[in-house]
């Protein structure tokens, strides 16, 4: 996932400030600066990132600011709000027509993923709305451009409109919505070749199929890591076809993905969906605000928990909270645990999206691709249903049986039932509101100070609401 | 040294070099990212009264500005700090000399000696292997390549390893159509690796010149595609032992501080020998040119500078630089 690098820096900002009981204006003015080298770094624009830095200066200048008690409290406050405010408050969701078809054009510079993300689009809508979308293939221009949306339409299961390479696309586009009136499709998304913003002739026939299409969206789809240039795409394209909304593509990378906050703040546009890998499911709606938070390591629980709702079963997760609760917990619920997980997009992103987790120095190594969870798999599918649910009779002997059957080396074996000891030992605790043990997870324990507070504001939590249930017990038993 | 002075020469009245068609094709296509650039550094000077910390402020905001990255701008305006006050640098046209100068040197501190031409193997056929992430231009630039190296008269085969994305094998044939050379495929999602050996073996039966491999665009920290694409190389190697001869990355020119570790990873698996820059002809960039000759020992070999097959040109630091910095140099000789 992108933003990491960039809160790194963010975070170290921050810290500073914090070990500090009373910030003076030259402490204050550090700060600043590491935050605009941060951004910047982040290829956020210049220009965006002076206006950043300014207005958060300003307002942390106010005296009540600095002689508050808590001055880096309110700083970080401040920096979360502004940030908040250049991504924009709240997701937005696409353009609906009054009557259909809702009519979608995708924008943008060569090999920025206009295609790929029609297909996601579309499979989206398919799946969210049950819509009936319809391709119109303009591109026109780029070699075997139309067999891609033909392949990526196929998968999709939509109707691609084309006329070949040897049409105008203006024409292409005025015949395919005519298709589209006379099939009913309720939405038509119209991929366009991949164009300079300077390329005038190409830009006129954008302009053209947009006064001929009357495009409820037009979709400016732009790679993530793009540098500096990217204020000047936005803009001009912008400038030349006003558009409704931007789409972030390659986020999977590990871009710092400051094109994200420039855009928008240069042209006010907002970021309506991000692409985060090669599967047409991969297309995830912005919401700014969680993506500022994410940036300043308070991590994301809202996503983590809806990703939790679509993708986890909610009866396995009761199972798994009692059995956590009563220390049950045994290989057959490790083997649930790593589908679930690896459905939710691996362990690394879940981690990611937890409060204070995200600048755990080591966690960007803690790899576990689908082929280290198959081997796991292996170890546990050669155990016996008895040795399954009673971990404890794992003796050397049925360790070499396991290894040999699994085809892992008797190492991989030992290391991966120590690990699961510890996990259970851990869950036990977790289920009896400690978290104490937990940071001891990751070995060298948490750093950063944001790190800390963010978990001992859980463990607060926690113990709060044992006290509550334990409250409620009394209660009841009264 | 010997750039700069050439390209002061070129200004101040000295013999005019002839600009060759290459160098006038250098200048339209970087035209808009001189201008930016050119243009930056000027508001830059125009503003400037005294050398103190808010220049020297501003000078790292434009070199950030133009994709240099800011560990490179940090490092370049604190030696530009000190030279300045060296030459006790006063007057707007100093500042500007001392400071294209610099970035000309620093330029060719990393360029000398270095082998910019296409590696070709001595005898038998030469195996070139496209990589870079997804949507930066390796198939166009592979079929640019073809058709060049057809006109050469050379016996070229195109292996489609990209059997993942969709249309990319189609892609390639209409480039092989076009350049009149034959196209290696295998059906789409099957295993690239197979494909290349396949192209590998024709190329070996009949005796072809060049073979160039385009591969499926992948970010750099998927490990698993990054695998793929060493047991590609392996595969080659072990048909030809010396065999890649030419590892290209391509680069996106528009993308920013990540280029540097898109180079750092593909070198780091597949011992990239040279870089592609695509996309040259779209606006603002240049300085990360800059980034990647300064913190990679990697040459740039070859720049894409539009859409047409014969837009690929081989990478020329001077007329690069002499084009970037043209406008810079200009104000100097007319004031």
């Amino acid at each position: 996932m992108a933003f990491e690098g960039l809160t790194e820096r963010l975070q170290n900002a921050m810290s500073k400030l914090r070990r500090k009981g009373k910030i003076s204006e030259a402490d204050l003015r550090d700060a600043m600066r590491e935050i605009r080298l941060a951004l910047l770094e982040a290829d956020v624009n210049f220009g965006v990132v002076k206006d950043f830095v300014k207005t958060v200066r300003e307002r942390a200048i106010g005296s009540e600011v600095l002689e508050s008690l808590t001055p880096a409290q309110q700083i970080v406050k401040i920096v979360d709000e502004e940030l908040t405010k250049v991504m924009g408050a709240e997701a937005v969701p696409l353009n609906k027509a009054p009557h259909i078809p809702t009519i979608i054009m995708m924008v943008g510079l060569q090999g920025a993923g206009k295609t790929t993300t029609a297909g996601k689009l579309a499979n989206r809508l398919k799946t969210n709305d049950h819509a009936r979308p319809l391709f119109i293939a303009a591109d026109v221009y780029r070699p075997a451009a139309i067999d891609q949306l033909q392949v990526v339409a196929q998968q999709v299961g939509a109707p691609v409109f084309q006329l070949g390479t040897d049409v105008d696309p203006r024409e292409i586009v005025r015949q395919g919505l005519a298709q589209a009136a006379e099939n009913k499709n309720d939405y038509v998304i119209i991929d366009t070749a991949g164009r300079l913003q300077i390329d005038e002739k190409l830009m006129q026939e954008l302009a053209d199929i947009k006064s001929l299409a009357q495009p409820n969206e037009i979709l400016l789809t732009v790679d993530a890591m793009t540098g500096q240039n990217a204020v000047n795409v936005a803009e001009s394209f912008n400038q030349q076809l006003d558009i409704t909304g931007v789409v972030l593509t390659k986020l999977d990378g590990d871009t710092r993905g400051g094109a994200a906050l420039s855009i928008r703040a240069v042209t006010g546009k907002p970021i309506k969906f991000t692409g985060q890998g090669e599967k047409l499911t991969d297309l995830d709606v912005f919401h700014p605000d969680r993506m500022a938070d994410r940036i300043l390591g308070m991590g994301d629980m809202l996503t983590l928990i809806e990703k939790a709702q679509t993708d986890y079963d909610e009866k396995k997760a009761a199972d798994l909270a009692e059995k956590m609760q009563e220390n049950t917990f045994d290989f057959n619920d490790f083997i649930d645990q790593l589908d679930q997980v690896q459905k939710m997009g691996g362990i690394q992103d879940i981690l990611k999206m937890m409060p204070g987790m995200n600048n755990v120095p080591g966690l960007d190594k803690v790899q576990m691709g689908p082929k280290e969870t198959g081997h796991m798999k292996a170890v546990v599918y050669s155990m016996t249903p008895a040795e399954r649910t009673n971990p404890d009779l794992l003796n050397p002997s049925r360790r070499r049986r396991i290894a040999a059957g699994a085809g892992r080396p008797i190492q991989e074996v030992n290391r991966m039932i120590k690990q699961f000891k510890e996990s259970r030992k851990m869950m036990s605790k977790m289920s009896n509101g400690n978290f104490a043990g937990m940071d001891q997870m990751f070995g060298q324990g948490m750093s950063g100070r944001l790190g800390k507070m963010a978990m001992g504001s859980m463990v607060r939590k926690q113990k709060k609401q044992k006290q509550k249930r334990l409250k409620q017990a009394r209660k009841r038993r009264k | 040294m010997g750039l700069f002075d050439k390209i002061k020469q070129a200004f101040t009245g000295g013999a005019k070099p002839e600009e060759t068609a290459a160098e006038e094709k250098y200048d339209k296509g970087l035209e808009k990212s001189r201008k930016t650039f050119g243009d930056r550094l000027n508001a830059l000077f125009a503003n400037f009264r005294t050398v103190d910390e808010d220049f020297f402020d501003d000078l790292e905001e434009t070199l950030i500005g133009a994709d240099v990255g800011y560990e490179m701008a940090v490092k370049l305006s604190d030696e530009l700090r000190d030279e300045v006050k060296l030459r006790n640098a006063k007057s707007q046209q100093e500042v500007a000399a001392t400071i294209v100068e610099k970035l000309v040197n620093i330029y060719e501190a990393e360029g000398t000696d270095e082998n910019n031409a296409i590696n070709f193997a001595a005898e038998g056929p030469t195996v070139i292997l496209f990589v870079g992430v997804n949507g930066v231009g390796k198939t166009t630039t592979v079929g640019k390549l073809a058709h060049q190296y057809k006109e050469e008269g050379k016996k070229v085969v195109l292996a489609a390893a990209d059997t993942f994305r969709a249309g990319a094998i189609e892609q390639l044939q209409v480039w092989g159509q076009r350049a009149e050379v034959p196209v290696i495929a295998g059906k789409a999602q099957s295993d690239p690796a197979a494909v290349v050996y396949d192209a590998v073996q024709k190329v070996k039966r009949d005796h072809d010149d060049v073979l160039l491999v385009d591969t499926a665009g992948r970010l750099q920290n998927k490990v698993n595609l990054m695998n793929e694409l060493e047991k590609i190389k392996r595969v080659i190697a072990r048909e030809i032992p010396e065999a890649p001869h030419e590892v290209l990355l391509v680069l996106d020119s528009t993308t920013g501080q990540n280029a540097l570790i898109q180079a750092k990873q593909f070198k780091e698996t597949t011992n990239v020998t040279g870089i592609v820059l695509t996309k040259l002809d779209g606006t603002a960039k240049g300085g990360i040119v800059l980034a990647i000759r300064s913190e990679l020992d990697v040459p740039v070999k070859l720049v894409g500078l539009g859409e047409q097959i014969n837009d690929l040109q081989p990478f020329d630091a001077n007329a690069f630089v002499y084009g970037l910095f043209k406008d810079l140099i200009q104000p100097e000789k007319t004031e």
